[in-house]
Order: C-alpha cells, then structure tokens, then sequence
C-alpha cells in the first residue's frame, strides 16, 4: 500500500513539475498581460483588429509554461511541433509574400497611375528605415540586426517579417510585434507630427481631382513596374514580384475568381497563421531583453522620421510646383506602407480642415507607393547585407 | 488550329527551357591524388579523390553525369565506356545547395556509388572532366599538375569560383596555415558575413549605406514614375481622341486648347449618378419586408437530429 501511494505521490508530482504553474516565472506573466493588452486594444479600442487579436492570442500562446526539457515537441521552437510548423512559413519567409499577393489583389494603384509624382513621396518616405538605420549602427548593433530593426520604420508588417527573418531572425519577434504594434498606432502617432510640420494654410491645398484611369494602363502598371523595380533590386523579387502579380490578378479583368480568392480567403488564412505564429514566437526568455526595449524605441523613431520625412518632401516639391498642382503634404504622411490606415488619417486631417476638402484617393498614391518603395528598400538591405 | 499551334509551341518551349536547367553549377573543387594523410574511405582506406562541388543555390542532382581522366578532342569522338557514369538511384548523388561529394579515385566501382572505374597517378599531369548525363556537353576540367606533392591537394581558391580549367582560380594546399586540405567541406572557411563586417568597419554610422540605400529606392521610383507619366500622357491623348471621335470631331481640325480636357472619377461619378437618377434604376432588393412567420435557417452543426448517431440497421 505504502508503495502505490509512492506510486501516485511520484506520478502526480512529476504532472505537477509539468504544469504551467510549476515552470511560470514572472516573465512569463508580463508577456501573458502584453498579450492580454493587445487583445484589449483590439477588441475595445478597435486598433487594427484583425492583427492584434491573432498577435495577442499568439503571445498567450506562446507563453504558457512549460517543461521545456520534456520533449513533449509543443513549443513552437521544437522541431515537429505543430507550431513550428506553422512558424515555418515565418522562418522560411513565405508568409509575407502571400501577404503581398493578397494586397497586390486587394489594391486600386489607379491614383497612382493617374498621378505618377505621388510615387516620390512613396520614396522619400523610406528616409525613416534609413534614419533608423544609422541610429541603431550608433547604438553598437551590427549592420544587418540594424538593417532588419530599421525596416520596422517601413510601416510594413510583412515586410519587416521577410527582412527580419533573414538578417537577423533572432530579433524577428520583437521587430514583428514592434511593426505591427506600431502600424496600430498609425491613428495615434502620425497627426501630431503632421501638424507640428504644416502651416494651416498648407494644410487647406485642394488638389486637383485625379483623372479615370483607363483599364489598359491598369494592366500595364503591375507588369511594368514588376520589371523596372526588380530590374533595379531582384533582392525584393519575392515581395514585389507578389505584389505585382497579385494586382494583375485584380486587373486584367480575367480572373476575377483568382483575385477573389488571394485577397480574401488566401489573406486572412496567411494573416491568421501569421499573426498567430508571431505573437506565438515572443517567448519570455528571448523577448524581455534589453534589445527588445532598444528596438521598440528605434521603431518608433523610425516610424516618426518616415512620417515627417514625407510631409517636409512634399513640402520642398511644392517649391518647385506650379501653383495650380501644388500637393496637400497632410498627404505626406502616408508615404509609410501602412495601406489604407495613414490615408485615411491624411483624409480625416483634410477634413478636419476643410470639410469640403477630401484628401484619400490623393493620399492613396503615396500609400501605395510606399509599399512599393519599402519593399524595395527590404531588396536593397537584403542586396547589401545578406 | 492557329490556338493549338500556339499552346504546342509553348509547351515545346517549356519544355526545353526544363532541359535548360542542366547541371552546369557542378565543378570539379580539389583533388587529391597522393593519398599519403589521414583521410580514408569507408573501407579504411586512402585513395585519390576527386570532390565535385554544387555552386548553385539550389539541389542539384548529379546521377548520370559522366566523370572521366581521358581529354577527348572533340564531342564525336567521347567513348562512354572510358568515363564513370554515377549511378542512379543513390539519395546521396542529390547534393543540397553549394555543398560536396568525394569520389575516390580507385578504380573500383563496385565498392559502391562514389567509387570510380579510374585511378589518379602521382608524378604525372591527371586531366579530370565532369560531362552532363548525354555525355558530350562537358560541364568543368582542370588538370592537375604532375608536380603535385604526396600529401597535397588541388584546390580551387574559392568553392566553386573560376571557369573551367582555368589555373588562376587553383592552387596547390599542403595542409600548413591557410592552406588547408578541406575534403567534403569548404575551401574557404566562412565564420562571418563578410559584407556585414565590411559595412561594420567602414561605415560605422550607417551613412554611405544610407546614401546608396535612398538612391536606389528614389531611382527604382523614379524610373517607374517617368515611365507611367509617359503612359498617362499616351492614356490622356488616346482619351481626349476618343472624347472627341464620340463628338464627331477630328483631331486635326480642333486647336490643341480647344481639345476637350479628359474625365476625372468625380466627373464619371457624376454622369453615373446622374443616368441612374433618370432612368430611376434600383438593384435588386435582398431584403423583404413581410408578416408572415419566418422560417429560421439552420445548418446541421446546429442541429439536434444530426448530432443524433443512427442505429445501425441489420
């Protein structure tokens, strides 16, 4: 008898030793309430839902205790546990091409095609990585851990998985949370920055409605500018080429069916997976460090440098604008690739205004030209670094 | 007939640009042929070797290419029964992206897939070649110099890196410091990422990068920009002509101010709402109002009889 109760005594403390309780350090309770805070912005607050819910639900998950010795091939960094196997597509960085394809799918690029110069704001934009590149170079990281923490200042979740996940896939958890997390505070950060560098007079400019784009030129843009921009960076290839493609899809007019399913079923599968797998990867042990604190705050330097960047350049292209085709630079702000959010923000701030004055098919240009111009700029780090 | 012509055509050229993808990345990486150190086969013994390398970022698959130490002069005169053909079926024969395989050079190719039919002799200049699986298309050479010590090997300077029986890109490795006998693994060992170490130490603040980096992202945009302003000024004159062909007008005849200016979205936007005011056209409703009692919609998840298991029946 004394034995079976020997037996029971030693099965059930060996359970217990199992148990999220037994491993949990306090680490592992400040991820959970970051987890809960992401799920609580999005629920309540509205911040970008359908990214932080899978976020948040992904930090609790990867962060309930356990035994890591056991081998019980649970945790997402085990090899062959379902988990790791989804956190594949983020490791191996196909998941953000997807993504790519579906936003190629979901985009109207016609005000940009009806407007080219908007492209440039898209370009000056990326200042912000760049910024944020040489301010992480000061602070001792190496160049391609700077590389991958700058492309957070891109505004472009996919895109800082894909770059992050070769330069510096040590750091990807943090730099993912850190884009995304920022990318919801689009709403939050950008309108101070935009009014504290325009004059209110600037910030009344009407634009010139754009023109109708005709269905050809809708069809030439993604097969041009897939040739031109992979011509000059073929590192950016997997997210441009899925972009372009995914616009033909929406485009051409003949595979409506295709273009239905990458931007809708094939987008939210990939958001799912991805959203859940990367929340999932921001384990206590590797998370709370001193390098994540570092790139949150560069983060959101270079979310800030990218914004200002793209109000202060179409400030300076006004000089050399003809009066009649002067630019609003509360469109400025949307260079960053946080498509439609910033637009938006440029739209209401327009309004706010003027309320006669609606600024989003305008701001929709350098928003969109801004994805491109980030995912180029991801090539070029590539290129140069990996 | 002209459609299937077309589709034929497509597959015949699919399917040679498939044949395209030859083996072309292999190359012949350093060569032992005085076998006198302490590298041994799998039957405990030290043999000639030959390591073959895959320069390409991709899989390459070499069973069938053909291996051999006799120089033909040209295609037409290539016997295959003087080459070692590497066998099929053997997983090993795949080589994962710029990785090795050693073939031992002891004429004694029943020992098993990379054991070759020919042997290497020290004291005298050693041709090797490495042809694709039709046995003509020749793929790398070098030939190894006579004065090749024992206890030495040939190696390229860097894997993979040099074309075909090029000197320039070998040399002799004798095992002392920097000149190591790397059989099966890298000629140059790569503990860092060299561009990463050279952006590190020559441009510590980030600057030339960001420079380089921003003129790339402004050409890249820029370049797409002037061409859709080309397109667009194309788009507008081929609308204005259209606008002016439905007025009945021709080009020439109207003053290049008084060409009609094209549509903008709201003025399209405009015309629509306008045409769908008069002719007082309405969607189809989904919606219908009605006092009648509405069935509910269910689907078998939800329902009781399905979740209901059935008795089988005898």
């Amino acid at each position: 008898m004394e034995t079976f109760s020997d037996f029971l005594t030693g099965n059930l403390t060996e359970f217990w030793h199992l148990t999220g309780f037994y491993n949990a350090t306090w680490q592992h309770f400040v991820m959970l309430a970051v987890g809960l805070f992401f799920i609580y912005l999005a629920i309540k607050k509205n911040f970008e839902p359908m990214l932080l819910v899978p976020i948040g639900f992904g930090i609790l998950i990867g962060n309930v205790p356990f035994n890591t010795t056991a081998g019980l091939e649970i945790g997402i960094y085990e090899e062959g546990s379902v988990l790791n196997i989804l956190y594949n597509g983020v490791s191996a960085g196909w998941y953000p091409p997807l993504i790519f394809l579906g936003i190629g799918a979901m985009t109207d690029f016609s005000s940009l095609i009806a407007n080219p110069k908007l492209m440039l704001i898209g370009a000056a934009a990326q200042f912000g990585i760049f910024g944020a590149y040489m301010v992480a170079c000061a602070l001792g990281f190496m160049p391609d851990q700077a590389g991958a923490i700058a492309i957070i200042g891109g505004a472009d979740g996919p895109t800082a998985i894909f770059l992050s996940s070769k330069l510096a896939p040590n750091l990807m958890g943090a730099i993912a949370v850190s884009a995304y997390s920022y990318m919801a505070l689009v709403p939050v950060i950008q309108p101070p920055i935009m009014k504290l560098l325009t004059t209110r007079k600037e910030r009344l400019i009407k634009m010139k409605p754009a023109r109708a784009v005709s269905q050809n030129e809708k069809i030439i843009f993604p097969i041009v500018g897939m040739l031109l921009t992979c011509f000059v960076v073929p590192s950016g290839l997997p997210l441009l080429g899925m972009l372009f493609f995914g616009n033909l899809l929406r485009e051409c007019g003949v595979t409506t069916r295709l273009a239905k399913t990458a931007s809708n079923a094939l987008t939210d599968i990939v958001t799912i997976l991805l959203g859940m797998t990367v929340g999932a990867s921001t384990q206590a042990t590797s998370f709370l460090t001193k390098e994540t604190i570092f790139i949150f705050c560069l983060g959101f330097m270079a979310f800030i440098i990218a914004s200002a960047s793209g109000v202060c350049f179409v400030k300076l292209f006004n000089l050399v604008l003809p009066k009649s085709k002067k630019i609003n630079p509360l469109i400025g702000n949307a260079g960053v690739s946080a498509v439609p959010m910033s637009a938006r923000i440029s739209n209401n701030l327009g309004l706010q205004y003027d309320p006669s004055n609606y600024l989003l098919m305008h701001a929709m240009g350098p928003n969109v030209a801004g994805v491109i111009g980030s995912a180029v700029a991801a090539g070029v780090l590539l290129g140069f670094l990996a | 007939m002209k459609k299937s012509f077309l589709l034929l055509l497509l597959g015949v050229m699919g399917c040679l640009s498939v044949a395209a993808q030859s083996r072309g990345g292999l190359r012949i990486n350093e060569v032992m042929v005085d076998n006198t150190g302490s590298i041994v086969d799998d039957y405990g013994e030290k043999g000639a070797w030959v390591e073959l390398f895959n320069s390409t970022f991709a899989p390459l698959e070499i069973s069938s290419v053909y291996i051999t130490t006799v120089k033909f002069d040209n295609p037409d005169s290539i016997d295959k029964a003087l080459m070692y053909a590497v066998p099929l079926g053997d997983v090993n024969t795949k080589i994962p992206k710029r990785q090795h395989v050693i073939f031992w050079a002891d004429s004694l190719p029943t020992r098993g897939t990379f054991h070759t039919n020919f042997v290497l002799t020290p004291g005298r200049d050693n041709y090797i070649a490495i042809y694709d699986a039709d046995g003509r298309t020749l793929i790398d050479e070098i030939v190894v110099p006579a004065d090749l010590a024992a206890g030495s090997s040939y190696a390229r300077k860097i894997d993979g890196e040099g074309g075909t029986n090029d000197p320039e890109a070998w040399e002799v490795r004798d095992g002392s410091e920097g000149k190591y006998i790397t059989p099966s693994s890298n000629n140059i060992i790569k503990d860092t990422n060299k561009k990463v170490d050279t952006f590190h130490e020559r441009d510590k603040r980030g600057f030339a990068l960001t420079i380089m980096a921003m003129c790339i992202v402004f050409t890249a945009l820029l370049v797409l920009c002037l061409c859709f302003m080309l397109i667009s000024k194309i788009g507008e004159k081929i609308t204005r002509a259209n606008k002016m062909k439905s007025q009945g007008l021709a080009p020439k005849e109207v003053a290049r101010d008084a060409r009609p200016d094209h549509d903008s979205g709201e003025e399209i936007a405009a015309i629509v709402m306008a045409l769908h005011e008069h002719l007082d056209a309405h969607d189809t409703e989904q919606t219908i109002l009605t006092i009648n009692k509405v069935k509910k919609s269910y689907s078998p998840w939800n329902s009781k009889i399905y979740s209901m298991r059935e008795l089988p029946k005898r």
